[in-house]
């Protein structure tokens, strides 16, 4: 039975700082009141971001008795969308597009040659933590197919050069931001 | 599946998502629409495991239906298939998740029709899965409706999973027990067992649906212990006889102990779902022998209405009504729990009206309520009263004994909100919950509800327990009257009959010793009884203790009978399937008996004949009213008498506890609120 008393935004509280939680109220007040799904896009990407880069069933829980939606609504949002993660990442995600402008232009071979060079699966993480490997669809980049992204940035007109050059200037980046602290 | 060509458009389009334009001109089976529409079959088969010769839909299957029009012989397609893990929905629903078309419309049901989503479409493209998510239970009482909304057999009945095939199975009509709604059957059986049973429409009553408990019950008749042949006890021991030895001993049992006490120390107690034939002859037997004492209201607190007569419980208006009410004020009214499909249609006006609540307990609704109030349960009169107060400050013409007895009655804006919204919609009811009429003041509030509805032009209705009050009522199942209002030396209530201690009792399909509010003193006075005859199909329970003669009867589908819903609708029913072993109906236990007992006008040849001799009565009687007086001035009830330990869902009768996977849902367990939590 449900109890009274019971605080609804109390999980999201304990979850995330007051800081972010602040941040889901700021993206609340963007839709229209009695719309209670469309802000759970934003409350996830705020939560993914505190969290590690990922999301747990209880921090999917905790969102959708915040924003008072079924918690299924809030489980369809993060597995259609393929920036949200719902395993531990790498520290970096390689999300490579397969969809038909990609496909049509060898992304079958950049996954190839990204599998072979990381010596992870689709889906995997590397050894080291440092790169993951995602499948993606249509990023709307096709001018530019093949393609992925990483960090928030899209590399276009992949060859198996260009991605050497990302990787490694990925993992040297890094390296002197090891150092450097 | 549904594309058409249209003249402006050159693709073909689905009808289901085009909006109709002037001057269109549509083929729905030109070359080019056939064309399509095979072209999407393809796609549906593309991924689907053509599993039908082990598939529980095969025979019965939208998807097989379909593609045996539009399908290929052979599929073009080489790729391997999808395979989808299958999902635990709990003991109703079994699945196979790989048979899933993706049409969405289990997800649908949820989310509109039910309001409690729990299912959802989860991942993207070809990795799309209907689920939960995280495993669990379905947790709705009316989830079942997704095995007949399911076009293929991804989600299909667990209880009858593997048990017969589509074709080999007979369908027969009949109504459900289980709620004052009487939802509208098909029973499915083959071979003199009952194998399923599904919604048969009624836009009346059911429109398409069943609620959970109507659907499985049927379970406790296959896999119940039953009753199969007549026992009487011997020092202690069971020992089963014929029928003629059985129905002697009763005989003499109830001639000694109603002669003795000139029929004061003898009562019968009549199941809530019994039919409106045999509760009839219960009654007939026992005035016959000149005992008054008989009931079916085991779970009623306040009689003081009994002397006034006849009290039609039910509604004023049609049930289906209840869709579109402008505002809807539930009274004590746990609609999920106690009429469930009743829950649906007042979600269903909520689209567009308001549902209020005075509920004594913090329940759980499928639709929002635009104003609450939650009193402890011993307060209720007093709150509904107050709702009164501020309908009369609002309102002209009030008769001057309702001013002079509220005078001292305040209220809140919460109540004139109430109030207001009473007043102002075209369509409105008060519901009066299962709860009302268990409440110590429950006549108290039936007038308050009566002078609230009169002067904001509202509907009422009274939620009853079981599946046929307003039958029993009729039959004369009453102390307070012989059938169909006729007169009658008053007898003694059910709380009488069991707390009080009577020497004989007879009990038909019914097990006061769970269900009554005085459950446990009923238990002692029948252990305490000489003579204790139980009218029951199954042979298990506490009754084993304290009943001296058990007679098998049938259950529900085993015997032709009438059910009286709540709107006042006879339904009638016929037998289904054959009663087991020795079993008979019980209105021709009944009937025997009162032929044993010599008495007059037990002839009959058929349950119809009895329903004929009653609707007779009936229609030259007509509904008598009652003109409820002003009651006395208002007093708290006491606490400990106002409990508000209801039923649970899965509780309410024999048939529904014996019903072994509805007790195994989680809705089983939740035992019903007792006590009000108020917001702190
Ligand atoms: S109703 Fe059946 S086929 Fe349709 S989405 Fe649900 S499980 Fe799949
Ligand atoms: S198909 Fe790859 S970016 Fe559009």
């Amino acid at each position: 039975m449900t109890d009274l008393n019971y605080d609804k935004s109390l999980k999201l509280k304990q979850l995330l700082p007051a800081k972010a939680v602040k941040e889901i109220d700021h993206w609340i007040t963007k839709y229209p009141a009695e719309r209670k799904r469309p802000p759970i896009m934003p409350a996830l990407k705020v939560v993914q971001e505190y969290n590690g880069n990922y999301l747990t069933e209880e921090s999917m829980q905790a969102v959708a008795e915040y924003l008072d939606v079924p918690p299924v609504a809030v489980y369809e949002v993060a597995s259609f969308y393929t920036m949200f993660h719902l395993n531990k990442m790498g520290k970096h995600v390689v999300s490579v597009c397969t969809n038909i402008s990609c496909s049509l232009r060898g992304s079958d071979k950049v996954i190839k040659h990204l599998q072979d060079r990381l010596n992870i699966k689709l889906g995997e993480t590397t050894k080291d933590g440092l790169f993951s490997l995602k499948e993606v669809e249509c990023m709307a980049a096709c001018g530019g197919a093949p393609m992925l992204e990483v960090d928030k940035v899209y590399h276009e007109n992949l060859t198996e050069e260009k991605i050497d050059q990302i990787l490694s200037d990925i993992a040297a980046l890094d390296a002197s931001s090891k150092e450097g602290k | 599946m549904c594309m058409v060509e249209v003249s402006s458009i050159p693709k073909a389009v689905p009808a289901c998502a085009t909006p109709v334009a002037d001057g269109m001109v549509i083929q729905t089976s030109s070359q080019k629409a056939i064309d399509a529409q095979k072209a999407v079959m393809e796609f549906l088969l593309i991924n689907h495991p053509l599993d039908c010769p082990v598939c529980d839909q095969g025979g019965e299957c939208e998807l097989q239906d379909l593609s045996v029009g539009y399908g290929n012989d052979v599929s073009r397609y080489v790729e391997g298939k999808r395979v989808v893990t299958d999902k635990n929905l709990g003991p109703l629903i079994a699945t196979d998740m790989t048979r899933c078309i993706h049409c969405t419309r289990c997800v649908r049901f949820g989310q509109e029709v039910v309001g409690l989503r729990e299912m959802g479409a989860t991942g993207r493209g070809e990795h799309v899965e209907i689920g939960t998510y995280i495993e669990a239970s379905m947790s709705s009482e009316v989830s079942a409706n997704i095995i007949d909304l399911c076009p293929v057999g991804a989600l299909t009945a667990k209880p009858s999973r593997y048990k017969a095939r589509a074709w080999e199975l007979r369908e027969s009509p009949s109504i459900a027990a289980h709620d004052c709604l009487g939802s509208n059957v098909s029973v499915h059986h083959r071979r003199g067992e009952i194998i399923r049973v599904v919604p048969r429409e009624n836009e009346a009553i059911n429109e398409v649906w069943l609620s959970d408990r109507d659907r499985f019950s049927y379970q406790a008749l296959n896999e119940g212990k039953r009753l199969l042949k007549p026992r009487v006890k011997r020092d202690g021991e069971w020992v089963e006889c014929d029928w003629q030895t059985a129905l002697n001993f009763v005989v003499s049992e109830m001639k000694r102990i109603i002669g003795a006490s000139d029929g004061n120390n003898f009562g019968a107690l009549v199941g809530n779902n019994s039919t409106l034939e045999e509760s009839y002859l219960v009654q007939k037997v026992i005035r016959g022998l000149g005992c008054n004492n008989i009931d079916f209201r085991t779970r009623r607190r306040d009689y003081s209405a009994d002397e006034m007569g006849n009290v039609r419980s039910g509604l004023n208006f049609p049930l289906a009504d209840l869709s579109n009410m402008d505002a809807t004020l539930l009274i004590a009214g746990d609609l999920r729990q106690e009429q469930p499909l009743a829950a649906l249609r007042v979600r269903k006006s909520t689209g567009f009206g308001k549902a209020m609540a005075i509920n004594p307990f913090d329940g759980e609704y499928n639709f929002r309520l635009s104003h609450e109030i939650q009193p402890e349960p011993h307060l209720l009169a007093q709150e509904v009263a107050c709702l009164l107060a501020a309908v009369v400050s609002k309102v002209k013409d009030v008769a001057a004994d309702v001013s002079d007895w509220l005078s001292d009655v305040s209220f809140n804006d919460t109540h004139l909100a109430m109030a207001q919204e009473l007043i102002d919609a075209d369509k409105s009811a008060l519901l009066l919950g299962v709860y009302v009429q268990e409440h110590s003041q429950a006549e108290v509030i039936n007038w308050l509800a009566e002078q609230i509805s009169e002067l904001t032009g509202s509907n009422w209705g009274y939620m009853t327990q079981g599946c046929n009050a307003a039958g029993n009522n009729l039959a004369g199942a009453v102390p307070y009257q012989a059938d169909v209002g006729g007169r009658a030396t008053t007898g003694k209530n059910a709380k009488q009959m069991l707390t009080e201690g009577l020497k004989g009792y007879l009990i038909h399909n019914c097990e006061p010793d769970v269900e009554s509010i005085w459950n446990e003193q009923a238990l002692e006075n029948f252990k305490k009884a000489e003579f204790l005859v139980a009218l029951t199909s199954y042979a298990d329970g506490r009754m084993q203790d304290y009943a001296t003669v058990m007679l098998p009867i049938a259950g529900n589908y085993e015997a032709s009978g009438t059910f009286i819903n709540i709107e006042g609708v006879w339904q009638t029913f016929a037998a289904v399937v054959n009663a087991p072993g020795e079993t008979r109906p019980a209105w021709k236990v009944l009937r025997v008996l009162g032929n044993l007992f010599d008495l007059k006008g037990f002839e009959y040849e058929s349950s119809r004949q009895i329903h004929d001799e009653l609707k007779e009565k009936h229609e030259l009687a007509g509904d008598k009213k009652i003109a409820r007086k002003t009651p006395a001035a208002l007093s708290a009830a006491s606490k400990d008498d106002s409990l508000r330990d209801s039923l649970g869902l899965y509780l309410v009768d024999p048939m529904v506890r014996r019903a072994s996977a509805l007790q195994q849902t989680p809705k089983a367990s939740t035992h019903p609120i007792s006590i009000s939590r108020v917001k702190t």
